[in-house]
C-alpha cells in the first residue's frame, strides 16, 4: 500500500502544478485581443510557395515603415490553406485579415460578397502597371478584388544538354507531336532521364490544369452552352490518350502521385527531359542554390495540338481582404505594399532580380536587369498575354477561364475528374472508363446543383 | 522462463532486429535531417555525411516553434485533465453502482468516437464562431476532451472494477463519503491505471491533426498545424521536412519513451488482464 | 474486466441497502460525462440533420433551399460511397488482423530475457507516439518515393527496377503505414497481458511435455484473448475513420482505390464544400459505425462485465 501511497503524493504534486499552469495560460489567453499593445494585429495566410517565404522575410521592412501593425504569418499547404480560408470566409469566421487567393476564386468569392474592394489603392501604386490579362482575372464587374502577387503561364521546359546531344533544336512554338517525339529520343531510365514529366496528381489546381490545357488545344471544353457536360467527346479521348501515353512510355514512376512541387524537384535534380508547367519554375529552375540544372535548362512556349488558345494557362495567386476582417484599411496597406513596385525592387536588391516575383508588372518586364537576369522573361510576359480565359476553346463556352472553369462547382468536378484521371494514368481504369466515369460524375454534379435538369 | 534463453541464441537477434526495423523510418527521418537538401536525395543514400544544422536554423527563422510546442504542450495537458475531472466521477458511479443503462451508455460513449468529425466540421466551425472559441486554446481543449472522453470513461472504468469491493466496503462501514471514499482509497489505489490512460490520452491530443488545423489560426496553433507548413514546399525539401518533423514529434517521443514503464504498469494492474 | 491480482474470487455484490443509499449521487456522478457528451452528439448531430434535407452550399449560398431526400438519394447513389464502404472495411480488418498477429509474436519475443531488451522494447513501440501526418510523410517522402525513396533506391541498386508504391499497390501502402503506426499499441498492451501470465502455470504445462507451439496455442492465446478483444476495439474505433495518412499519401487515389469512408466524406464537406452532401453522408456515417459498433461490442462486451 505505501508504494501507492507515496506515489500518490508525488502525482498530487504534477496535478496541481499542471493545473496550475493551465490556469495562468487560460487568463493569459482571455486577455489577448486584436489590438493587444496599441500595435494592430493582421493575421496573414499563406501558401508555403518560395515567392511567399521571400515576402515573409522581407516583411520585417513592411514592419519597420508601419510600426503600428504588427503581422501574424500562417503559412500552409495549398490544399490545406484553400480549404481553410474557404471554410472561415463561407461561414464568417473572421480569423484572417490578407487572404491569398488564386484567379478562380477571386471573381466568386467578390460575387458573394466576401471580399472587399480595392478601387481605393493609392495612385502610386499605378494599378495600370499591372498586366492586362492578370488583372481581368481578379476583377468582378471590372472592380478590382485582388492584388497579385504572382502571375503564371504554363510553358515548356527541357534540357539543353540532352537535347543538343540528341540533335534537336527546339522552335518557339512546339506542337504536342514534336514533343513526344523528343520524349522518345530523350527518354533514358536506364541514367535515371525520364522522357517526359507532366502533373499527376489528381486535383482540379494539379493535374487537371494541365489536362484542360491540353484538352483545349485538342478542341475540347468542359461543358456546351446549357452546361452540359461534354467530356466523352472525341476531343477528351485523343487528348487523354495522348496524356495516358506519352507518360506510361516515357514518364517517371509514380506520376499519378507527382505535383508541381514534385515535378519540380524531379527536374531540378536532373530526371526529366521535359517539362510542361508553371512558369513560375523558369525562375527557381535557373536558380543554381536551388537546381542542378540550371545552366543546361531550355524554355519554349507550351505545346499546341491544333487551337492554340487554350494551350497555356493563366494563374495568380492574389492577396485580397475578407470583409470581415476587423482591420481593413491596416490590410490594405499591407497588400498595396506587397504587390508594389517597390517591393519589386526590395526583392531585387537582396535576393536579384531573378527572384522577382514574375507575371505581375509591366514595369517589371520593361526593366532592362530583369531582362538580363530571365532569360525566359519574354516567353513568360507573352505566354501570358497571348492567355484568353474568355475563349479558351474553339467551340464556344458559357464560363470563362482557361484550366479551369469559374463557377464554384468547378472544384468538386475537377477534382473528381482529375481521381479518375490519375487512376488512368496509374492503369488502373482504361481511358474509355476513366472518361465515361468522369462524364457520370460530372452530370450527376451538375444535376445536384440544379444547373441541368 | 530464463532458463532456455541462453539455449536459443537467436532470440536477442531476432529481438533487436525487429526493434531496429520498427525504429528504422524514425532514424532515417532523424539523421536525413541533418543532412544538405542535396545530400538528402543523393544516390546512393547515404549513412555518413557530415551534419549539419542548418536546416534547424532555417526552420525556426521561417515558424517560431516554441510556440506552436507551447501549445501543444497546454492543449494535451489541460484537454487530460479536464477528461480525467469529468471521467472519473462518471467511472466511479458506473463501476460501483451500475445499473441497467450502465454498459449501453459505455457502449454509446465509444460509438460515438466511430463518427467521422469532417462531416460534422461546418456546424462546429459556425458553432465555435459563435461562442468566440475558434483559434483559442481553451476551443481545442474542449473539443479533445470530448473527443477522447470515451476511452478515457471506460479505461479508468475498468481499473476501477479491479479494486476489490471489500476495502470500499469497509470505508463505508466507518462513514466515509462518497467524495472521501473516492479521494483516499479509489484513487491512490487505480492511480497507476489513471495515469496510463493520461498517458495515452496525452499522446492521441498531442497527434490529433484535423481539428487543430480547422480551429486554430494563429494564437493557439499546436504542431500538427507546424508541419503542415512544411509538408509540400517547393523544390527539394526532404531535410527541412525531416527537421521539422523531427521537432514535431521530438517532445512526445521523449515523453513516450520516458513514461512506457508507466504505461506499461499502468496497464498491467488494469484493462488488460 | 475482473481479475484476480488482489481477489481470489469476485467479490459479493454490494449489500442493497448501500446501493440504494447510493444510487443518486451516482448518477449525478455519471451526468457531466453524460451530458457532454451528448451535447457534443446531439448538437452537431442535430444540424447535420437540418442541413441534409437542404440544398446547401457554402460556396454558393443564394442557391440554398429544401429538397427533401435529394441530397440522401445523391449520397446512395453514388457509386464512390459504396466503394468507399468497401474500402474502410477492408482497410479495419486487415490492419487489425495485422497488428494483433505480429503484435502477438512479438509480444511473445519481448517477453523472452535477452541482452538489452529494455532499450529494443522503447525502439519498437516509438511508432505509436509519431503523429500519423508525420508517419505518412516519412513514409511517402523518404521510404516509398518511387526516385528518392529509399527501397526505390536499395531495389534499383539491386537491378530489381522500382516499385512505385502509391500508384500500384495504395491500398496496401496505406495498410503498411497504418499497420506501422498501431503494431507497437498492440505490441504494448498484450505485452503486458503476457506478462501477468502466471509463470508457474506455464512450467507445470512445460513439465507435462507440452512443446513451445502447444504452450502458445493452449495457454499463451487464451490467456491473451481479452487483451486482444481491447486492443480490437480501442484500433476498430481508430481505424473507421483514417485520414491522415490518406490525405497525406494518395489524396485517396488514384482513382478511388484509397478512398474510405472518412475521406469521402471529406470530399463533399471541404472541396465541394457540400454541406447539405456531407451532412447526408456523416448522417450514413452514422448509421454504419452503429452497427459496427453492435458487431463489436457483441465480441468485446463479454469482456466488460465477466
Amino acid at each position: 500500500m505505501h508504494l501507492f501511497r507515496r506515489a500518490s503524493r508525488r502525482a498530487r504534486g504534477l496535478v496541481a502544478f499542471l493545473i496550475g499552469l493551465l490556469l495562468v495560460q487560460l487568463v493569459n489567453a482571455c486577455s489577448a485581443g486584436p489590438q493587444a499593445g496599441g500595435k494592430t494585429r493582421l493575421t496573414i495566410a499563406t501558401v508555403n510557395n518560395g515567392d511567399m517565404v521571400v515576402m515573409q522575410d522581407l516583411s520585417s521592412h513592411f514592419e519597420a515603415d508601419n510600426p503600428d501593425i504588427e503581422l501574424r504569418w500562417v503559412v500552409l499547404e495549398e490544399n490545406i490553406l484553400r480549404q481553410r480560408t474557404t471554410t472561415d470566409v463561407a461561414s464568417q469566421g473572421g480569423q484572417f485579415d490578407v487572404l491569398t487567393i488564386g484567379s478562380y476564386e477571386a471573381p466568386i468569392w467578390a460575387r458573394r460578397g466576401w471580399l472587399r474592394s480595392l478601387d481605393g489603392l493609392p495612385a502610386d501604386y499605378d494599378v495600370d502597371d499591372l498586366l492586362d490579362p492578370i488583372r481581368t482575372g481578379l476583377s468582378y464587374e471590372d472592380t478590382l478584388y485582388a492584388v497579385p502577387f504572382y502571375g503564371e503561364s504554363s510553358m515548356l521546359y527541357y534540357r539543353t544538354d540532352l537535347f543538343d546531344e540528341a540533335g534537336i533544336t527546339v522552335p518557339q512554338n512546339p506542337t504536342y507531336d514534336q514533343v513526344a517525339e523528343w520524349a522518345e529520343q530523350v527518354h533514358d531510365p536506364e541514367n535515371g532521364v525520364y522522357g517526359m514529366c507532366l502533373r499527376g496528381k489528381p486535383g482540379w489546381g494539379e493535374n487537371m490544369a494541365f489536362l484542360t490545357t491540353l484538352v483545349n488545344t485538342f478542341g475540347g471544353r468542359w461543358f456546351d452552352m446549357d452546361w452540359n457536360p461534354t467530356i466523352d467527346t472525341p476531343e477528351w479521348q485523343n487528348a487523354v490518350n495522348y496524356y495516358v501515353n506519352v507518360m506510361n512510355q516515357y514518364g517517371p514512376p509514380g506520376a499519378s502521385s507527382n505535383g508541381f512541387n514534385e515535378n519540380l524537384a524531379l527536374f531540378s535534380t536532373g530526371k526529366c527531359g521535359m517539362w510542361i508547367d508553371a512558369t513560375v519554375a523558369a525562375g527557381l529552375l535557373s536558380n543554381p542554390d536551388e537546381s542542378q540544372v540550371a545552366d543546361v535548362v531550355g524554355f519554349a512556349r507550351a505545346p499546341v495540338e491544333s487551337y492554340p488558345n487554350g494551350s497555356n494557362w493563366l494563374w495568380s495567386w492574389a492577396l485580397a481582404i475578407p470583409e470581415t476582417s476587423q482591420s481593413p484599411e491596416a490590410a490594405e496597406r499591407f497588400v498595396a505594399w506587397a504587390t508594389s513596385k517597390e517591393y519589386v525592387q526590395l526583392v531585387a536588391e537582396e535576393y536579384g532580380w531573378v527572384a522577382v516575383p514574375p507575371g505581375t508588372r509591366k514595369s517589371t518586364y520593361a526593366n532592362p536587369n530583369y531582362q538580363a537576369a530571365a532569360p525566359f522573361a519574354e516567353i513568360v510576359l507573352n505566354s501570358i498575354q497571348s492567355a484568353d480565359i474568355t475563349n479558351p476553346s474553339p467551340e464556344p463556352t458559357p464560363y470563362k477561364g482557361v484550366q479551369y472553369v469559374d463557377i464554384p462547382e468547378f472544384q468538386a468536378i475537377g477534382t473528381q475528374v482529375g481521381q479518375r484521371m490519375a487512376a488512368a494514368l496509374a492503369d488502373n481504369l482504361t481511358v474509355e472508363q476513366a472518361i465515361a466515369r468522369s462524364q457520370n460524375v460530372a452530370e450527376r454534379f451538375m444535376r445536384h446543383t440544379g444547373y441541368i435538369e | 522462463m530464463a532458463s532456455n534463453t541462453s539455449t536459443r541464441w537467436w532470440i536477442p537477434l531476432l529481438g533487436w532486429l525487429v526493434a531496429c526495423l520498427l525504429f528504422f523510418p524514425i532514424f532515417w527521418m532523424f539523421i536525413t535531417s541533418f543532412k544538405t537538401e542535396v545530400a538528402a536525395v543523393a544516390t546512393p543514400p547515404q549513412l555518413f555525411f557530415q551534419p549539419t544544422l542548418e536546416n534547424y536554423v532555417a526552420i525556426q527563422e521561417r515558424a517560431s516553434y516554441f510556440t506552436f510546442a507551447w501549445n501543444s504542450v497546454v492543449i494535451s495537458l489541460g484537454a487530460t485533465i479536464l477528461a480525467l475531472l469529468l471521467a472519473i466521477p462518471a467511472a466511479y458511479a458506473m463501476s460501483f453502482f451500475p445499473t441497467k443503462g450502465t454498459k449501453g451508455t459505455l457502449l454509446w460513449m465509444l460509438s460515438t468516437k466511430m463518427l467521422p468529425a469532417v462531416g460534422v466540421l461546418v456546424p462546429i466551425y459556425i458553432l465555435a464562431r459563435e461562442t468566440g472559441l475558434l483559434d483559442t486554446r481553451i476551443g481545442l481543449i474542449i473539443i479533445y476532451t470530448l473527443i477522447n472522453l470515451p476511452i478515457v470513461v471506460w479505461m479508468i472504468y475498468s481499473f476501477f472494477k479491479e479494486v476489490p469491493k471489500e476495502i470500499l466496503e469497509a470505508d463505508r462501514m466507518d462513514g466515509a463519503s462518497t467524495f472521501q471514499e473516492l479521494r483516499h482509497v479509489l484513487l491512490p489505489l487505480a492511480l497507476p491505471g489513471i495515469a496510463s490512460t493520461a498517458l495515452l490520452s496525452i499522446i492521441l491530443s498531442w497527434n490529433e491533426a484535423f481539428w487543430s488545423l480547422n480551429l486554430t489560426t494563429f494564437d493557439a496553433a499546436p504542431l500538427t498545424a507546424f508541419i503542415a507548413s512544411f509538408s509540400s514546399p517547393q523544390g527539394l525539401f526532404w531535410a527541412k521536412l525531416s527537421a521539422a518533423s523531427t521537432m514535431a514529434i521530438a517532445p512526445i517521443l521523449i515523453f513516450g519513451w520516458v513514461s512506457q514503464r508507466q504505461l506499461v504498469r499502468g496497464l498491467t494492474f488494469g484493462a488488460v488482464k | 474486466m475482473t481479475s484476480s491480482i488482489a481477489t481470489p474470487s469476485h467479490s459479493p455484490p454490494p449489500k442493497t441497502r448501500a446501493r440504494s443509499h447510493r444510487s443518486v449521487p451516482a448518477r449525478l456522478l455519471v451526468a457531466p460525462s453524460v451530458i457532454a457528451l451528448v451535447l457534443w452528439m446531439v448538437v452537431p448531430l442535430a444540424m447535420a440533420i437540418w442541413f441534409a434535407f437542404q440544398r446547401y452550399n457554402l460556396l454558393i449560398p443564394d442557391n440554398r433551399e429544401f429538397v427533401g431526400f435529394a441530397n440522401f438519394a445523391y449520397i446512395l447513389t453514388d457509386p464512390a460511397l459504396w466503394i468507399s464502404i468497401g474500402i474502410t472495411l477492408v482497410l479495419v480488418v486487415s490492419v487489425l488482423a495485422i497488428t494483433i498477429g505480429l503484435g502477438t509474436l512479438c509480444a511473445v519475443l519481448f517477453n523472452q530475457d535477452f541482452a538489452g531488451r529494455g532499450i529494443a522494447r522503447v525502439l519498437a513501440i516509438s511508432p505509436f507516439f509519431v503523429m500519423p501526418t508525420v508517419s505518412a510523410l516519412i513514409w511517402k517522402n523518404m521510404l516509398m518515393h518511387p526516385v528518392n525513396g529509399l527501397f526505390a533506391q536499395i531495389t534499383r541498386g539491386l537491378g530489381l527496377g522500382a516499385i512505385d508504391w502509391f500508384a500500384d499497390f495504395p491500398l496496401l501502402a496505406i495498410i503498411i503505414i497504418v499497420s506501422w503506426e498501431w503494431m507497437p499499441f498492440a505490441l504494448l498492451i498484450l505485452l503486458t497481458a503476457i506478462q501477468s501470465l502466471d509463470a508457474d502455470q506455464m512450467e507445470a504445462a512445460r513439465m507435462d511435455g507440452a512443446s513451445a507451439t502447444q504452450l502458445f496455442r493452449f495457454v499463451v492465446l487464451p490467456h491473451l484473448s481479452r487483451a486482444i478483444a481491447v486492443v480490437a476495439m480501442i484500433e476498430t474505433i481508430f481505424f473507421l475513420t483514417i485520414f491522415a495518412e490518406i490525405f497525406v499519401t494518395t489524396g485517396g487515389g488514384p482513382g478511388l482505390a484509397t478512398t474510405n469512408l472518412a475521406y469521402y466524406i471529406y470530399l463533399k464537406a471541404l472541396l465541394e464544400f457540400d454541406v447539405g452532401g456531407a451532412s447526408a453522408g456523416g448522417l450514413i456515417a452514422v448509421v454504419l459505425a452503429n452497427i459496427v459498433a453492435i458487431f463489436l461490442m457483441r465480441s468485446v462486451a463479454r469482456n466488460l462485465d465477466t
